[in-house]
């Protein structure tokens, strides 16, 4: 599904991603945990093409094709989905507007017809209901005034309506209750499907009590320090991350 | 004096006023003959050229009309009281019987005459405005809106200014006072349209306004004529105690579309709030000079101007804030953002405070810029292509004032037209129904 060789990355000429590799294979649930400032965030921006997040060396192959071939939409459209840390507020565009033309720009890409308006909506409304947001929602403007929870259920919601192949959670836990994080959790939860797979990256521990990764990697001064099972997370709350820094050290 | 000057005097002997409008009409043309014509140093007309207009130099009066000219004209879809000018001439076959209150100036009686006489062109200061003196000089018409004490004009009162096609360049005098008595409340929109085919003719507009003690106004100005009509417009407000203003205004382009709003609070706890867009493309040209006098304390103004300019059109944005050294306990704010979407296009914004009072909070702010880098991953990184990405944006930058207005004909009339210029389909339109 994704496969990251050695990647390096650069951010306002400063190196941050110093040799990461990863495998994710299809259906596969990977936890990638790390201190502040371990490149975390900027694993998610490289993947998605953000720009200013520069890939200086290495390569990463998404379904089999080199991703840096695609443009962030057309990521999109492939099914690369990243699930912001901090999601935008768009005011003056609503919900409704916007996770239409986003459905309708994956369904062009993929050769089908647009939805009807009518069956968007339908869809949209059930979509809500899942991540127990009111149907309301869709015509305010996209995330404008929501909470941090409602913020990051519409990540959410969005990641349920475009159905992608991989999902990256960039530390979608933080910030929120554990009520909210139930609802999140749920709704990754009944995303995996033994195809799709995630990549989630958190700062917390906590996150994993809710969606047990196959995999955990300790990410640190910019490429993976250790990499093991759930236990792992356990152990790094138990100890810290301190013990794996004087490692790389 | 200029030769325009001169000519737009030539065009007042071809009217036929009325006696009682003659001392107003006189003295506007003193005042007008007397102006030096503004250049390049005046700083009310620093950023924008009158040139298209010294350019007319054989002025006339716009004739009649045929309908299917007047048809073009789409109008806003409510419940009014809808009145009709064409070329700016009164068309009664398209215009709503009159209700009380609402009074053309060639049928006053002499107890309207006599309010009409008490505030027009009083409002307004014709020497520091020079059009208005120009107005005042062409009075001959104009619609009188007065609410008695503590009633509400039934419905809103709406008014269509239709510019047509004519042969050659043709003028219009277009003139609005609103008089709303203690505690009384009204809604006006003002809506100036041409067909698209009008060639070079000029609007001079002039809208008074006297919102009487806790008297309320909801005011509306749309100007969406076309690429080549000239305007030249001001709104001139008066608020007294605890009155409330509030006004929301749009421009389209046009070679040169000149729009003042001046308001002045005169009585404690008064209140104005007025929203405003410009859109101009090609290489039209807008301009906002709005002016809040704060007179006097416990008063309170807010002002949003949004502005998208494209292609290698110009807009200016003047917004000044004048608080007197009685006028303590001011609120007021101003908000000035402008998106540039081609690098030849103009914006030229200046927000003016001018502060003589200690104990007031005041806040200003002009942005120009680029469209949001974020937004943009955001809405890239669902999928969106660039170019849609970009005209959502632009259109949510709009829409975000658009959704405050309160009349929902309004926005339902301006939406589509919105969407529309940014390539928007119906869900920008809210036209999907959610419950």
């Amino acid at each position: 599904m994704l496969k990251i060789s050695d990647l390096y990355c650069k951010v306002e000429e400063k190196d941050i991603l110093k040799g990461l590799s990863i495998d994710v294979k299809p259906g596969e649930v990977h936890a990638i945990m790390g201190p502040n400032g371990s490149g975390k965030s900027t694993l998610g921006n490289v993947l998605s093409g953000r720009p200013g997040y520069e890939a200086t060396a290495g390569s990463v192959t998404f379904k089999g094709r080199n991703l840096f071939d695609m443009d962030t939409e057309e990521r999109a459209r492939e099914g690369l989905f990243l699930a912001f840390q901090y999601p935008v507020e768009i005011p003056g565009v609503s919900n409704m507007e916007f996770l239409k033309a986003a459905v309708d720009a994956k369904r062009r890409h993929h050769g089908q017809s647009d939805l009807s308006s009518v069956d968007f909506l339908k869809l949209a409304r059930e979509t809500c209901k899942r991540v127990n947001l009111d149907a309301s929602f869709l015509k305010r403007g996209v995330n404008e005034g929501f909470s941090g929870g409602e913020k990051k259920r519409n990540e959410i919601m969005q990641m349920m309506l475009l159905e992608p192949d991989l999902c990256i959670l960039d530390e979608t836990d933080s910030g929120l209750d554990i009520d909210a994080l139930q609802v999140v959790a749920d709704g990754v939860n009944a995303m995996r499907d033994g195809n799709r797979s995630f990549l989630v990256v958190t700062h917390y521990q906590r996150l994993l009590d809710y969606i047990i990764p196959d995999y955990v990697h300790v990410l640190a001064g910019g490429r993976i320090v250790k990499s093991g099972d759930k236990s792992l997370a356990l152990e790094l709350e138990a100890k810290g991350y301190g013990w794996l820094e004087n490692e790389v050290a | 004096m200029t030769d325009f000057q001169q000519s737009a005097l030539q065009l007042a002997d071809k009217q036929q006023a009325a006696a009682w409008l003659q001392p107003l009409r006189e003295q506007g043309a003193s005042k007008w003959s007397a102006a030096s014509w503004p250049g390049r140093k005046t700083e009310a007309w620093k950023y924008i050229s009158l040139a298209p207009l010294q350019q007319q130099n054989e002025l006339r009066w716009g004739g009649e009309a045929d309908d299917s000219a007047i048809d073009a004209v789409e109008q806003v879809e409510l419940d009014a009281t809808c009145l009709v000018f064409v070329n700016g001439r009164f068309n009664a076959a398209r215009s709503s019987s009159l209700p009380a209150g609402v009074i053309r100036f060639v049928d006053a009686d002499a107890a309207q005459q006599d309010m009409i006489q008490q505030h027009l062109g009083q409002v307004v200061d014709s020497e520091r405005h020079l059009f208005a003196a120009l107005s005042d000089a062409w009075i001959e018409d104009g619609i009188l809106l007065h609410v008695a004490r503590n009633q509400k004009l039934e419905k809103p009162l709406y008014i269509l200014n239709v510019a047509t096609p004519e042969a050659s360049a043709a003028v219009a005098s277009q003139r609005l006072l609103v008089v709303l008595e203690e505690g009384s409340e009204a809604e006006v929109i003002e809506h100036f349209a041409s067909d698209a085919r009008e060639q070079n003719g000029f609007v001079n507009s002039l809208t008074e306004v006297v919102v009487g003690a806790n008297a309320r106004l909801q005011h509306y100005r749309i100007n969406l004529e076309e690429e080549n009509l000239l305007h030249v417009g001001g709104v001139h407000v008066d608020l007294h105690r605890d009155a409330r203003f509030h006004g929301f205004t749009l421009a389209q382009g046009s070679r040169l579309k000149r729009i003042d709003y001046q308001l002045n609070m005169r009585g404690e706890g008064a209140h104005m709030d007025l929203n405003g867009v410009y859109l101009p493309r090609n290489k039209q040209v807008i301009d906002y000079h709005t002016n809040v006098e704060h007179c006097v304390p416990h008063c309170t103004s807010n002002e949003v101007f949004r502005g998208i300019i494209g292609d290698s059109a110009k807009a200016v944005f003047n917004g000044r804030i004048h608080i007197h050294p009685k006028a303590q306990k001011t609120l007021a704010e101003l908000s000035n953002k402008n998106l540039l979407t081609s690098r030849t296009a103009e914006i030229n914004t200046k927000p003016e405070l001018e502060i003589y009072a200690d104990d007031v909070r005041c806040a200003h702010g002009a942005t120009i810029a680029q469209l949001d880098e974020t937004s943009l991953f955001y809405l890239q990184s669902r999928g969106i292509s660039a170019a849609d990405a970009t005209s959502m944006l632009s259109f949510g930058f709009i829409n975000e004032l658009l959704n405050q207005v309160p009349e929902q004909a309004i926005q339902d009339y301006l939406r589509p037209r919105l969407a529309s210029l940014f390539g928007q389909g119906d869900e920008a339109l809210g036209r999907l129904s959610y419950e």
